[in-house]
């Protein structure tokens, strides 16, 4: 891995180092996300040309094109770009602070949290509301993050026993779920499923709000505690020599990136598999593990990788639909494969 | 000799266990001091409390005549760095970037590359060495060259005190000669203050200006090395009898330890040629 030529851009007082590779990355991403948020909104069962799309967002189409464009496909394609930025981001501080590149939010138990409430709520009161779901979902997962910390606390949060005490809240749940599951009426183990799949289905204007308002403001944080991030890597001893103060730090990232799992799992329900990947594709394409490049590639990755599986979904056995979070997993689990063969070719020499 | 760093009545603990009680120490200003004594002794925890990486149970360190813990995080990381024994770094960081990571304290979020940043970098390369290595992936890395990068990072913090806990470890021979020339060098022609604990008291010797042995969480002896070692004193600081004779090369003092299977034949033998004591 190498890092791509860096130049400086200086005005006044402001001053930044930018990777062009990381520029060159994040713009191919950014015009691939843009092509298929597209192709997302104009493609389907009933296709409406670029040109009417264009026109209904400007207000100008007819009724029953607005009505697809605007209340059917475009809430659905922005819910599966919010989510993918945010499952994006949360994966990257997760596996950063984790010092683990197998660690997302499905590993440690807080998209289990987000499961057992919202499979709970669905099982035992038989509600599946637009609104209760996703709340149940939410708060199930900050509950979690919450209780993770503490479990994990010893007179600091260090990321092998977050590993740990992680796998092992999340085999609570997990069985929590199963539980559930076996407890319930047919027919609301089936909606249940349909949930703990991840689906972007029927994804409303209501589901988009109040991912964009966190992102909103959970995103100038998450920038703000880059820096921070980028000294921690090398571990709270040369972090603090640094003049970082690694517990707040830890638990302002941590509390971010817990924020960003659950409102994603909120609106989309659980799509595997996006957290973990999209920081790998980050490094990748930026040949460099730095925060700085890696957030923002990673966010981009994740955003491009929900949509194309969404997208995919859909049209691959239309009329049928496939949920995305089956894609996701499709696509994912061979680099996961390869990722773990890689390890072990590793580790045996 | 001014000093810049002093620790004053320092008890120093770990969950309860105390290692370092009422230490004493002053450390002299643009000299290297190496901190030596037996494993246990409280070598490491001093050197994390000096660099404010350990809260003390008692006493205080002071930098300039401030306690530390009285300053701001940042503002001691302007003044005061420390290289870990084994500090860890994610996969695959390439060498500019480590060393850039050291501007940390420097930096605020709308002003992270400034031109003193980049000259501090560029300088921090070109003293260890490591100009031609920036584009190279840590791990690929010698021993030597990794420690040379490591030691840029903390060069690019601009500290004027310099921690380093066994900086030569897991090095060969002329990788540790490397460093140790590029500690004195940086402490001849830039002014820091080195602050090392050194393993090897005959490389301890050689290098410092200013010696402290420890034992048991004590200062057991402190000075330059010729006017403190003696046999006498390697046998209570390490508890293993010796013959301390002058480095022929040097002329500092060089410990020949004894141990069981190798007494001298001849009570006086005679010194090695060349070195009188």
């Amino acid at each position: 891995m190498s890092a791509g030529r860096v130049i400086a851009i200086r005005t006044g007082a402001l001053s930044a180092r930018v990777d062009l590779r990381v520029v060159a990355a994040l713009a191919g991403l950014v015009a691939a996300t843009v092509a298929a948020f597209l192709a997302s909104v104009a493609l389907g069962e009933f296709p409406v040309s670029l040109a009417d799309v264009v026109a209904a967002l400007a207000g100008a189409g007819d009724e029953a094109t607005s009505f697809i464009v605007f209340d059917l496909r475009l809430p659905r394609a922005l819910t599966a770009v919010l989510a993918g930025v945010a499952l994006g981001i949360a994966g990257t501080v997760f596996q950063d602070l984790a010092r683990n590149p197998l660690v997302a939010p499905d590993v440690i138990g807080i998209t289990g949290g987000a499961s057992l409430a919202a499979v709970g709520l669905i099982v035992f009161s038989g509600s599946n509301g637009a609104l209760s779901v996703p709340l149940a979902a939410l708060l199930g997962a900050l509950i979690t993050g919450a209780v993770l910390y503490g479990l994990a606390w010893r007179g600091g949060v260090h990321g092998y026993r977050l590993v740990l005490v992680g796998i092992g809240v999340a085999a609570m749940l997990e069985a929590g779920v199963s539980y559930v599951l076996t407890r319930g009426q047919i027919y609301e183990v089936a909606q249940a499923f349909v949930w703990l799949v991840g689906s972007l289905n029927g994804r409303g204007w209501e589901h988009v709000w109040p991912l964009a308002v966190t992102l909103v403001a959970l995103l100038p944080l998450t920038l703000l505690l880059t820096r921070r991030l980028a000294a921690l890597q090398l571990g709270d001893e040369l972090a603090r020599a640094l003049g970082v103060r690694a517990e707040a730090a830890r638990l302002g990232l941590f509390t971010i990136a817990t924020g960003l799992s659950a409102v994603a799992v909120s609106a989309a329900g659980p799509i595997a598999f996006v957290a973990f990947i999209a920081p790998h594709i980050a490094r990748r394409l930026c040949g460099s593990t730095s925060p700085f490049g890696v957030l923002p590639v990673a966010a981009a990755s994740g955003a491009l990788l929900v949509l194309v599986a969404d997208l995919g979904g859909r049209l691959l056995f239309s009329p049928t639909e496939i949920p995305v979070g089956i894609v996701t997993a499709i696509l994912a689990a061979p680099y996961f494969l390869y990722l773990l063969r890689r390890a072990n070719r590793i580790g045996a020499t | 000799m001014a000093e810049l760093l002093r620790a004053s009545r320092l008890t120093l603990a770990y969950d309860g266990a105390e290692v370092v009680r009422d230490l004493e120490l002053a450390v002299p200003r643009g000299r290297i001091t190496a901190v030596v004594g037996a494993n246990g002794s409280g070598k490491s925890t001093l050197l994390r409390a000096l660099a404010r990486l350990l809260r003390p149970r008692a006493g205080a360190v002071l930098l300039d005549g401030e306690a530390l813990d009285r300053l701001a995080t940042k503002e001691v990381a302007k003044r005061l760095g420390i290289l870990p024994q084994s500090p860890i770094a994610p996969d695959g960081i390439v060498v500019e970037d480590l060393v850039a990571r050291g501007r940390y304290p420097h930096q605020r979020l709308f002003r992270q590359w400034s031109a003193r940043d980049e000259a501090a970098i560029e300088g921090a390369l070109a003293a260890t060495a490591t100009a031609d290595l920036r584009d190279r992936a840590l791990d690929e890395l010698s021993g030597g060259q990794r420690q040379r990068s490591w030691i840029a990072m903390t060069l690019a913090q601009e500290t004027e005190v310099l921690l380093l806990d066994e900086p030569t470890t897991f090095l060969d021979l002329a990788h540790q000669v490397e460093v140790l020339d590029l500690l004195a060098e940086l402490v001849e022609g830039h002014g820091r203050t080195v602050v090392m604990v050194l393993h090897d008291l005959n490389q301890a010797c050689r290098y410092a200006d200013h010696l402290v042995a420890l034992r048991a969480g004590q200062v057991h002896a402190a000075g330059a090395p010729a006017e403190i070692i003696d046999a006498e004193l390697v046998e209570e600081v390490f508890g293993i009898a010796a013959r301390v004779i002058d480095d022929p090369v040097t002329g500092t003092p060089l410990c020949l330890p004894l141990g069981g299977r190798h007494r001298p034949a001849v009570e006086t033998s005679r010194p090695l040629a060349g070195a009188t004591r």
